[in-house]
């Protein structure tokens, strides 16, 4: 399509028209390929094409605006030629400010960051368009500090709301930040709250990191926040965002670099220092020996080779250890004690046993009295080691600390990772007085932080072996195997962890504040229950945590129902199908459709995924059965 | 194939607590005994018998205040103790008595140890730590009078004292103090004008000993990390590091130099006591016999070089007796 220019004027109205039903109809990507392009070249020096181009997109009709309008914000390489192409459409057009402003910032959340840069930056870069901006970013801050839009909404619409409102804030200029201080400070710190308060890792850092920024933004002298979270490439990228980036992001760092090289000049000016030092000490040790009689040889060395480093000894009796532990003012003792405490328990089951409730007393209380690297790791371990030696009555007490009071809830989660690590120590089979890992995919070393991740892992893993095993056979040799100790024990370690969770406490309230350590311990249930495979008391595990799961399905924090899903997965996979289908028929089918709600509803992601992996489960359970059953 | 390290000679007990403090008395002739002088936390002052090994006396005189620092004042009548009740003590030991003729109030509350120079007969001077914490007080006795008062500069950010030496190149000249403090620094300062002449900054963690050979100019300090530092003074006093010595096991209380030069002696936190050739800091011998740290260590002035002695006092209560490296 070419263009007549020419001092007349000419109607474009039509033009307008077509581009706009083109551009509805779906076909933005044709037109706009090639449109786009050659208006960017011709409006670069030309006023008039300008115009045109203006006037082209200004009568198309409101009902194709959107299309139109967001069709050129896709297309345009940079801010500033969407601004030559669209000149003050928002402004002067409401449909198209609609779309601009609500439409495309709050009501979806598919584009890139390319894309919201360039819209936000074409925004920025006309002062009539300034004030739009402002009011841009003072919506986006009210969604992003409402604590249920928080809570409700995917974390994939979060994460575009808070990369644009840190473009945004990469474009004010101090005078605006300067107007709408206030209304930042307070959306700030209402936004922070709500996302802290999440279950969720990543909404946290989130949140962590538009706090910190706005904070940078409007405290330009003083302290600004600071939180610490994992740096890895996505929060760089955000970050990123907030620097004004030229249209060819260098995401440069060059202070980084700067450093490293001062580091590095560090240690070499050290090191010539040194190496003076020494060689002026050589120079004058060689002159004495040249001067004076070497009267030293005189003088015989005795041996000394019993001259060793001294390493404090680590009690080698059980008993000892818990003296240590109680009383001991000897901090060096202590130390010794703690890193060969997990070994000693191993070595002596039969002496551990006698102890082994106050022991396991000893450690949930244990203190950090001196800095050791791994503190809580060699904490755990221990703990993991005291029970799996003498598992019912350490777990009768664990479990019946969990619901205790003035307890904190770091406690209450170790007690939790404690029963699972034991749990799993104890359903593997030990080969040769070793725990080796068989052919299936193991439930990882949980680390003490959140490990929601793993979950979902694993039972992927599960399910992914579980299915395939139907078309193959089982491909690898068996490896010879023990009994499954966990099988005494199991109900031990599962029952007493559901007795009371609807019994709130002064300190502690599963179903109210403490929402997070209530989704650990449906996490812990799910993988007790998986481990528990095999074992007798599976079924009535199963049903157990049937019910328990039906009470809680409706809970409003994401990481429960997530737990909740794979709650479901543990007993589809670890019950016995016969056990489940005859035992259990009315739950399944109110299961099945609950969901089947929750694939089609629930705003979170991973929920909807885990869902659907468990009515897939639920599929081949019915397959399988029906070919079993004779004909 | 060396020799395994030797035992003690013997070992003296019956001090019931931790010992702080040493030093010999044995360069009076026949019948006076040789005695050894100790101090211990529980506020007294035992005098050993070496022929028998036993207590003669026991003095009390700090109010049950760990006494850090005990030295003779010509001869084993007048005795000098330093105590943690802030008090140092001049006693009268003469003739079987045994009483507190003197005492200088310090009002200082750190664990320095004073230090004391014999400048003229009837003549000492006596470096300690002051009632500021980071200055250095020297008294001339028995007349009790301030010599000065060493007060290093306002951003100097040396810390407390921890140790002091007196000395000076012969009788006659310049007495000259080195400190060392708790920032790691070794400082040299002229009495007469009060200045620092030489500060050399030798440990990362505070020095804990120092001792100093005037005729070679050249001293050696320990601290609480692991390494020994030995350094010289050159013809512009000025203080530089000569050579470090690498420790086993950190942490030195205490470091002396035998009077004949030959070697030294250091005092260990992990429990020994470690003998080093004083030319080229060689190890000699590492004696192993206590169990818990050395706190003390010190060489006897006895005439004859084969009855020479090293005493050794521990946080064990005992207080161990050598005989090593006495026929050169």
């Amino acid at each position: 399509v070419c263009f007549i220019p020419g001092g007349s004027d000419c109607s474009i109205s039509s033009l307008s028209h077509v581009l706009g039903k083109v551009c509805v109809r779906g076909r933005q990507k044709e037109i706009l390929s090639v449109l786009v392009p050659r208006l960017a070249e011709l409006t670069k020096s030309d006023c008039i094409w300008q115009r045109i181009c203006w006037r082209l997109v200004e009568c198309v009709p409101d009902r194709c605006m959107e299309a139109v309008v967001l069709g050129f914000v896709e297309r345009a390489p940079g801010a500033d030629v969407l601004s030559r192409l669209l000149g003050n459409l928002v402004v002067k057009n409401k449909h198209a400010q609609f779309v601009v402003t609500q439409k495309f910032l709050l009501l979806q959340y598919g584009y890139t960051t390319a894309v919201l840069q360039n819209l936000l930056g074409y925004l920025s870069l006309d002062s009539l368009r300034r004030a739009l901006l402002i009011k841009v970013l003072q919506e986006l801050l009210e969604t992003w500090s409402s604590s249920s839009a928080v809570k409700h909404s995917p974390p994939e619409q979060q994460e575009y709301i808070s990369k644009a409102i840190l473009i945004c804030l990469s474009h004010l200029k101090d005078s605006e930040i300067e107007s709408c201080r206030q209304e930042l400070l307070t959306s700030m710190m209402e936004g922070v709250k709500c996302h802290l308060d999440s279950s969720l890792p990543q909404i946290r850092r989130l949140g962590m990191i538009v706090a910190e920024s706005i904070s940078s933004k409007i405290n330009t002298d003083g302290p600004v926040l600071k939180f610490q979270y994992e740096e890895d490439d996505e929060a760089r990228d955000l970050k990123s965002l907030l620097v004004q980036a030229p249209s060819f992001c260098v995401p440069s760092v060059p202070d980084d670099s700067r450093k490293e090289k001062a580091d590095a000049a560090l240690p070499s000016a050290s090191e010539s220092n040194g190496k003076s030092h020494t060689a002026a000490a050589h120079v004058v040790s060689d002159e004495e020996s040249d001067t004076e009689l070497d009267s030293d040889d005189d003088l015989t060395p005795y041996d000394m080779s019993e001259d060793k480093e001294l390493k404090t000894k680590a009690p080698v009796y059980i008993r000892d250890c818990i003296e240590v532990l109680t009383g001991s003012e000897d901090v060096d003792k202590w130390e010794a004690t703690v890193k060969a405490l997990e070994s000693l328990v191993r070595k002596n089951p039969a002496a551990t046993r006698e102890v082994s409730v106050e022991l396991a007393k000893i450690l949930l209380h244990l203190e950090e009295k001196t800095c050791i690297e791994g503190f809580a790791e060699l904490r755990q371990r221990a703990q993991v080691a005291v029970l799996t030696v003498d598992p019912i009555p350490v777990a009768q007490y664990l479990t019946s600390q969990f619901y205790s009071l003035n307890y904190s809830l770091r406690q209450r989660m170790d007690i939790l990772d404690v029963l699972v690590l034991a749990a799993r120590e104890l359903s593997c089979p030990k080969v040769h007085g070793k725990t080796k890992h068989v052919e299936k995919p193991c439930v990882q070393l949980l680390p003490a932080s959140d490990s929601s991740k793993d979950w979902r892992r694993i039972v992927d893993e599960r399910i992914k072996s579980k299915t395939r095993r139907f078309a193959k056979g089982p491909s690898q040799v068996q490896v010879a195997s023990g009994p499954n100790e966990f099988n005494s024990v199991a109900g031990h370690f599962f029952f007493p962890l559901l007795q009371n969770f609807d019994r709130p406490l002064s300190t502690f309230d599963l179903l109210g504040e403490d929402h997070f350590v209530l989704g650990r311990l449906v996490h812990t249930l799910a993988v007790l229950l998986y481990l528990a495979v095999n074992t007798m008391a599976v079924t009535a595990m199963g049903k157990a945590l049937m019910e328990f799961v039906w009470t809680l399905r409706f809970h409003t924090d994401s990481y429960v129902r997530q737990g909740l899903l794979s709650c479901i997965s543990s007993m589809l996979l670890s019950v016995p199908a016969e056990h489940l289908l005859n035992n259990m028929t009315e739950e399944l089918l109110e299961t099945q459709s609950w969901l089947g709600d929750v694939v089609e509803k629930d705003p979170d992601g991973d929920c909807r995924r885990l869902a659907l992996q468990n009515l897939l489960l639920m599929e081949n359970l019915k397959k399988k059965l029906n070919k079993t059953v004779p004909s | 194939m060396a020799a395994p390290p030797p035992d003690p000679q013997f070992v003296l007990r019956g001090t019931s607590a931790a010992v702080h403090a040493l030093h010999f008395s044995c360069g009076g002739q026949e019948p006076d005994v040789p005695v050894l002088f100790s101090g211990s936390e529980n506020g007294f002052i035992n005098v050993w018998n070496l022929k028998t090994h036993r207590v003669d006396k026991a003095l009390d005189g700090h109010g049950r205040k760990s006494v850090c620092w005990v030295e003779t004042m010509d001869g084993k009548d007048r005795l000098l103790s330093q105590g943690r009740d802030q008090k140092i003590c001049l006693w009268d030991l003469a003739e079987g008595r045994a009483s507190v003729t003197d005492s200088v109030f310090t009002e200082n509350v750190g664990f320095c140890r004073c230090s004391l120079l014999k400048v003229a007969q009837g003549r000492w001077l006596m470096a300690m730590a002051a009632k500021a914490l980071d200055e250095v007080q020297v008294l001339e006795l028995p007349s009790k009078t301030s010599v000065c008062t060493l007060k290093p500069e306002a951003g100097a950010k040396l810390g407390m004292p921890m140790c002091l030496k007196l000395w000076q190149i012969n009788c006659g000249s310049q007495p000259l103090l080195l400190a060392g403090y708790e920032d790691g620094s070794v400082v040299l300062w002229n009495l007469s004008m009060g200045k620092v002449l030489s500060q050399l900054f030798c440990h990362q963690e505070p020095v804990m000993s120092l001792d100093f050979d005037s005729e070679k100019a050249k001293g050696i300090s320990g601290s609480s990390e692991r390494v020994l530092s030995i350094w010289s003074l050159n013809e512009q006093q000025n203080l530089q590091v000569h050579t470090t010595h690498r420790l086993v096991n950190a942490g030195i209380s205490d470091i002396t130099i035998r009077p004949d030069k030959k070697i030294l002696a250091t005092a260990g936190w992990d429990h020994r006591i470690r003998v080093f050739g004083w030319k080229k800091m060689k190890p000699l011998a590492v004696l192993d016999y206590h169990t818990a740290t050395v706190h003390c260590v010190s060489f006897s002035d006895h005439k004859n070089p084969s009855e020479r002695l090293l005493a050794a006092g521990s946080k064990d209560h005992r207080i161990s007796i050598w005989s090593i490296y006495t026929q050169t």
